[in-house]
């Protein structure tokens, strides 16, 4: 392999990371800006976190948000990891295929199409619209994220790890919260993070099935936006920015870390 | 006293008509699907013996211990420990225990958290729980990995925190799948040892499951030959080497040389048996192989002898040429071919390391063995 820098490699790299990043430099950078202006810097500031922080409509949003997406994240973890461990374990009931594609459906279901539906039922059942109604959308949203990572563990499960809890005297409920449950923990974990994600980033469906007081983050940007962007929203995105990379990075070093450690600690095994 | 093979063997309830027996299979079938893995089987099983079920792989011999721990229900038939029909107790309150193929350690615990889980399912108390895991760990000689997780260890190792763990409970029969499979060779030798000590130690029934007929020729008092989800025969390494009781067994067991051809009965228990281009074998080992019947003459490599000239006072001999010879350092094995085409296999074992009348290929050579050498197999 040629490892010398061409120039045309450098170019390609700069352009394409450019085009990724560009944007939301000028967000961060902005986000600092003196002026009350966006496109003209005026000098460096916090001044705008500041306010951020007092702007109470945003913060309820923010409020908002959190909830929703840490009560749809675990029920449909839940709602997730079961689905999961049946079409798993159960292969051979009727109308399995049929089970596991309408399980699955909603990944590519058009947003619009989900949010438009669900907005038609409650409205049918006459339920009011609000936190109810908006974490429910996110819950049927995020549940085929968590059931397609957790199938995707429980799929390499060695499931002689169960029958050897069972034969060594563990009732198959016990057997399930010692040793299944646990082996595949990760799995569920990175889960509930993913489905945490999409419902705090989602705009579509909480538009649809959102109701009077309770206006979810995007949508409160989304709608500040509208009247013009301001150097506060700037700087809620740039935490939010921030919030998102320290997870995604957190998470990849203790994962990475891990996975040096188990090196490590299988070569000393080898070894002696 | 005269015995087959080169052990005398104390322990034989088998041949107790008043001995009780410990495992019984009676006509047990299972089926998946319209696929038999065992076939209407019945065997029965000792306490305190070391077990093998030996066959090729699908031939049913793990779904036999499968039933056994109470993983899979026979669909006709029962099975019975101790005199208790096993049918509908699911495996957790089945006193068998059972070290897996993959050991099926679990990741998460440690080592002893490993070998506890099972005392503590049974809600043992705390410090006799403690007393136990050190004794299992002594027993295995991994004292000083107690706080270690499973994939800190060897793959000796693992082996033998799963042993610690399928016998810390003191069941009453230990089913063992495979238990040296994923060792090297060395390695696996050394283990057949240690297993066969421990099973004296604890004075546990084992039922093993094995493809390798050599581990089940060291390890058993007795091994099954299963072929299709039908035992084939049950008998001791001895008896299934030296008397196996049908071509299969005679083939699946060892290195053998066939001959097929039609008995001409002699007095009690001798035969000759003609095998066309003018050989003709004289046995004593005819068994009830009637007159005219056709048969398989088997003889083992190690029982034929290879000479350069026609011993003079050989009652078998015949004569070939020398195709193939592969030195093995303690034995010699010589491929000669009769001039009938017929290529047998004669084993030497060096036992000087200077050979008096050596031969080389292509030479002109006989083939001689006793009477009593080979046995008749009828099926």
């Amino acid at each position: 392999m040629n490892a010398t820098w061409s120039r045309f490699n450098i170019t390609s790299i700069v352009l394409g990371f450019a085009f990724l990043y560009l944007p939301i430099v000028l967000l961060v950078v902005f986000s600092f800006n003196e002026s009350k202006l966006v496109t003209v810097w005026g000098g460096f500031s916090t001044k705008w976190y500041v306010s951020l922080f007092h702007n109470q409509g945003l913060m309820d949003a923010a409020w908002v948000t959190v909830r929703v997406g840490v009560i749809s994240a675990t029920v449909a973890t839940v709602l997730g990891t079961l689905a999961a461990l049946t079409l798993t374990r159960y292969t051979r009931f009727r109308g399995r295929m049929l089970f596991s594609g309408m399980v699955f459906a909603p990944l590519v279901m058009p947003e619009v199409i989900t949010g438009l539906s669900l907005l038609l039922l409650f409205v049918a059942i006459g339920m009011d619209r609000g936190l109810m109604t908006v974490t429910l959308a996110h819950i049927t949203l995020t549940m085929c994220f968590v059931a397609v990572v957790v199938q995707s563990r429980l799929v390499t499960f060695d499931r002689s790890l169960e029958e050897a809890a069972m034969d060594l005297g563990a009732p198959p409920v016990k057997t399930f919260f010692q040793i299944t449950l646990p082996v595949i923990m990760p799995a569920i974990v990175s889960g509930w993070m993913l489905a945490f994600t999409l419902s705090l980033d989602d705009l579509v469906i909480a538009s649809f099935t959102s109701g009077p007081g309770a206006t979810t983050l995007p949508m409160k940007i989304y709608s500040q936006v509208r009247l013009g962007v301001t150097p506060e929203i700037n700087a809620a995105c740039t935490i939010l920015i921030a919030i998102v990379a320290v997870g995604v990075i957190a998470a990849s070093v203790v994962n990475k870390r891990r996975e040096v450690q188990r090196q490590l600690d299988e070569q000393a095994a080898q070894r002696g | 006293m005269k015995s087959l093979g080169s052990i005398r063997r104390d322990f034989a309830p088998w041949n107790d008509p008043n001995a009780k027996p410990y495992i019984q299979f009676e006509n047990v079938t299972k089926r998946f699907g319209d696929f038999t893995a065992v076939n209407n089987l019945s065997l029965t099983i000792f306490e305190r013996e070391f077990f093998a079920l030996l066959g090729a792989s699908g031939c049913g011999k793990s779904t036999l211990l499968r039933m056994l721990a109470g993983f899979e229900e026979p669909t006709a038939g029962r099975i019975l420990l101790d005199g208790q029909d096993l049918r509908g107790i699911p495996p957790y309150r089945r006193p068998v225990n059972m070290m897996f193929q993959s050991y099926a350690l679990f990741p998460h615990m440690t080592v002893e958290n490993n070998i506890a889980f099972g005392l503590k399912q049974d809600g043992m108390a705390r410090p006799d729980i403690e007393r136990r895991v050190g004794e299992m760990l002594k027993l295995v000689k991994l004292e000083q990995f107690a706080k270690r997780k499973p994939h800190q260890l060897s793959g000796g190792q693992r082996q033998r925190v799963a042993l610690a763990r399928s016998v810390a409970k003191r069941p009453k029969v230990l089913l063992l799948d495979e238990p040296l499979g994923a060792l090297d060779k060395k390695l696996r030798e050394e283990t057949q040892f240690e297993l066969m000590d421990l099973q004296q130690e604890l004075g546990l029934t084992f039922v093993v499951v094995t493809h390798d007929q050599e581990e089940a020729m060291t390890m058993a008092d007795r091994i099954a030959i299963m072929d299709k989800g039908e035992v084939m025969q049950v008998a001791t390494p001895a008896e299934v080497y030296e008397a196996p009781g049908s071509r299969f067994v005679a083939g699946f067991v060892g290195n053998v040389n066939m001959f097929e051809g039609k008995v001409a009965r002699g007095a009690a228990g001798a035969a000759s048996i003609d095998a066309g281009n003018g050989i003709t074998i004289r046995t004593e080992n005819a068994g009830d192989a009637a007159a005219g019947a056709t048969v398989a003459f088997a003889i083992r490599p190690e029982k034929i002898k290879v000479s350069s000239k026609k011993p003079a006072d050989a009652v078998n001999a015949i004569e070939g040429e020398v195709y193939d010879i592969a030195y093995l350092g303690d034995m010699t094995v010589y491929h000669i071919k009769l001039d009938d085409g017929h290529v047998v296999r004669a084993s030497a074992m060096n036992a000087a390391r200077v050979t008096e009348d050596p031969l080389t290929w292509n030479d002109r050579a006989w083939v001689s063995f006793r009477p009593d050498a080979g046995v008749v197999l009828t099926r």
